[in-house]
């Protein structure tokens, strides 16, 4: 607003009209610097309202179900947040149940946890609730509340939900994708069973190291020397001593054919005992049982080291002409074969721990690797249902290498295209999988 | 017949339980059940093996055959172990019941038992283990020489960890930044690449063949496919 003063009043400078001129000049300019500071205070106060300062509303659909496909006493909670704007978390409280308000009985409610809330709508898994005193399988009917706390702090009241029981569940679902693969692979192995029961041709390539088993204690009898068997250090829960305790029942089988020494040294007494009689069931397949001689199946000790003491003194005493580790190895493998090595020994080993593997390669003449050493006994065997479980367990092998190559391809995809189904879909695949 | 029918049946029936119980909460742990079982067996089955141990020993004393003494040396620091661990001797009684002798902890340096094992069977293991340094190098020693193209391809992957698990590895290649170009050849970053990328995808190609053995070995003792660990007698 602009005043103009008469050119002779200002020049005059003392009549009334100039004074009154410049009362009302003084009003007008305060009059407007107050509306402008008004406004500027208003438009403050609507842009930080908006922002910072106002309650959240209160959490919608908040909803509870039982986990499914659990092993009980887990809960999941699920939540609408109404203005993700102007909400910063989630505090999840749960009722207290009979025994703990019995402990803490000002304690009606129990915090679970405070969860960020700013992506709308929200979830928590609730786990590891008390079993129901009635019920070991259940918990007692258990609400859940939700408030909302906004970017200010202020919590927003509590929106409860129906009360809801934990109930443990039949089947565990994460474990589905195990389920699914077991199904596969022993229904192929299973179906191959039956395919050449049926006089279908089973092929399996050749495996140097179990067609060296006769060339070995064939060695060992024209030497005159005996045959060494190690089955591992583990027991008889160790999958690997239970294969190579099924080799030995093929290279006791020659050695009594042979009738060649064969020496079994063991860690751990059920060992023996099974060494025993699967060697005494050879001899029986030999036509030979009279050669048998439990005499050469010992136990030396539990202990690593202490046994590994006793092998490798005995092979350098008595200098075996051919020596087999069969089973479960750790440090002392390259001991075993090293050892075995120096003494001139034809040595064959089989082992599915990975780490123990190089070492077998680098001392030995003949290693089984991994799934090999499984399949020796099926292989040496040559009986068709065995040879037909080999072959279901290469198509198992497919069934992985199409699943791995499904798993790898949408993984690849979905780094490229974060957002679209195939990113849901790599990581629906991953997780059926247990990644 | 029944001697082979009935381990078969036993099997058969507790893998295809245990296979089934691992899916379900309600029978997860039917398997570690087993287990304390198997541990109750083991037990008993020790009585076996120290008896087979001194059975032997005692023959080979007896006949006075090579290494008698050694046996003799077996059945004496046996019968002293037994003795120490059984009776506590040596065992200094605890806290809460400080009359009573058997109170005390036969694994404690005090106890006759505890001072065997910590002073001599805990050495006696560390030599031999200690061992195992001369005996990698003397297997490196063979399996690294330059015979053929996979030999070739095993010694110059050692070469390169070997080197880059070393200082020699930094001082040799460490001047080459890592955000360049050529930071390929650092002996570090190629460590790395090799145990991360090509070792890894190699372990798990065979432990994925490891896992479908167990797969395919467990199928066939549970189906009673392969028997040949029972006796025929």
């Amino acid at each position: 607003m602009k005043i103009s003063i008469p050119t002779a009043e200002r020049d005059s400078g003392s009549s009334a009209h100039t004074v009154g001129a410049r009362s009302l000049l003084r009003i007008v300019r305060l009059t407007t610097s107050c509306l402008a500071t008004s406004c500027l205070t208003m438009c403050v106060s609507l842009v930080s309202a908006n922002s910072t300062h106002a309650m959240p509303p209160e959490a919608t659909n908040v909803l509870v179900i039982d986990e499914p496909g659990d092993s009980g006493f887990a809960l999941r909670v699920m939540w609408t947040v109404p203005d993700p704007t102007v909400t910063k978390q989630a505090r999840v409280e749960r009722s207290a149940t009979t025994s703990e308000r019995a402990a803490n009985p000002d304690e009606a409610w129990i915090e679970v946890a405070t969860v960020d809330a700013a992506a709308g709508v929200s979830g928590l898994l609730i786990d590891g609730l008390p079993k129901s005193s009635t019920d070991p399988t259940t918990t007692e009917p258990i609400a859940v509340r939700v408030g909302l706390v906004g970017t200010d702090e202020e919590t927003a009241a509590f929106v409860e939900s129906e009360a809801v029981v934990a109930v443990r569940n039949i089947f565990l679902i994460k474990r589905l994708g195990l389920a699914v693969a077991l199904v596969v692979v022993c229904g192929s192995v299973i179906v191959w069973i039956l395919l050449s029961r049926t006089g279908r041709s089973v092929k399996i390539r050749r495996i140097a190291a179990l067609d060296a088993v006769d060339e070995a204690v064939g060695r060992a009898t024209e030497m005159g020397r005996p045959v060494l068997f190690v089955p591992g250090i583990q027991d008889m829960t160790d999958i690997q001593t239970v294969a190579g305790i099924t080799v030995l029942g093929r290279v006791a089988r020659t050695a009594a054919e042979y009738d060649a020494t064969l020496e079994v040294p063991t860690s751990r007494s059920i060992v023996m005992t099974a060494a025993r009689e699967t060697v005494q069931a050879a001899h029986f397949s030999a036509g030979r049982p009279e050669t048998y001689n439990q005499g050469n199946i010992n136990y030396i000790t539990d202990e690593q080291f202490g046994y590994v003491a006793y092998v490798t003194g005995r092979m350098v005493r008595d200098k075996p002409a051919a020596c087999f580790y069969m089973g479960a190895f750790y440090a002392e493998s390259l001991l075993l074969a090293e050892n075995g090595n120096a003494i001139g020994a034809i040595q064959i080993a089989g082992t599915a721990e990975p780490s123990q593997l190089p070492f077998f390669v680098a001392a030995c003449d003949y290693t089984l690797i991994g799934e090999e050493f499984f399949a020796a006994s099926a292989y040496l065997s040559g009986e068709r249902d065995q040879l037909g479980s080999i072959k279901g367990q290469d198509l198992g092998k497919l069934f992985v290498a199409a699943a791995i190559l499904i798993g790898c391809a949408l993984a690849t995809i979905a780094v490229f295209v974060p957002e679209g189904s195939v990113a849901r879909a790599s990581l629906s695949f991953q997780s059926f999988f247990g990644g | 017949m029944l001697q082979r029918t009935i381990p078969i049946l036993i099997l058969a029936a507790s893998g295809a339980l245990l296979i089934i119980a691992y899916f379900s909460p309600f029978t997860t742990s039917w398997g570690e059940v087993v287990v304390d079982w198997f541990n109750v067996l083991a037990a008993v089955a020790y009585v076996l093996g120290a008896g087979n141990l001194l059975a032997v020993n005692l023959e080979k004393v007896s006949a006075r055959r090579a290494g008698w003494a050694y046996a003799l040396l077996t059945l004496l620091s046996f019968g002293a172990m037994l003795a120490f661990g059984l009776f506590k001797i040596g065992a200094v009684p605890n806290a809460d019941n400080p009359n009573v002798h058997f109170a005390g902890s036969y694994e404690s340096t005090q106890s006759a038992f505890g001072w065997v094992y910590e002073y001599i069977l805990s050495p006696l293991t560390a030599t031999m283990f200690a061992l195992l340094a001369f005996y990698v190098a003397s297997a490196a020693f063979r399996a690294f020489r330059a015979k053929n193209l996979e030999a070739i391809l095993l010694l110059g992957t050692a070469f390169i960890i070997l080197l880059a698990q070393t200082a020699a590895g930094m001082f040799l290649t460490g001047w080459i930044p890592e955000a360049s170009m050529f930071a390929f050849l650092r002996l570090d970053w190629m460590k790395v690449a090799i145990t991360e990328h090509i070792q890894t995808a190699g372990m798990r190609a065979i432990t994925i063949g490891i896992a479908l053995g167990i797969a395919a070995t467990s199928l066939r003792l549970i189906l009673g496919i392969d028997k040949s660990y029972l006796s025929k007698n």
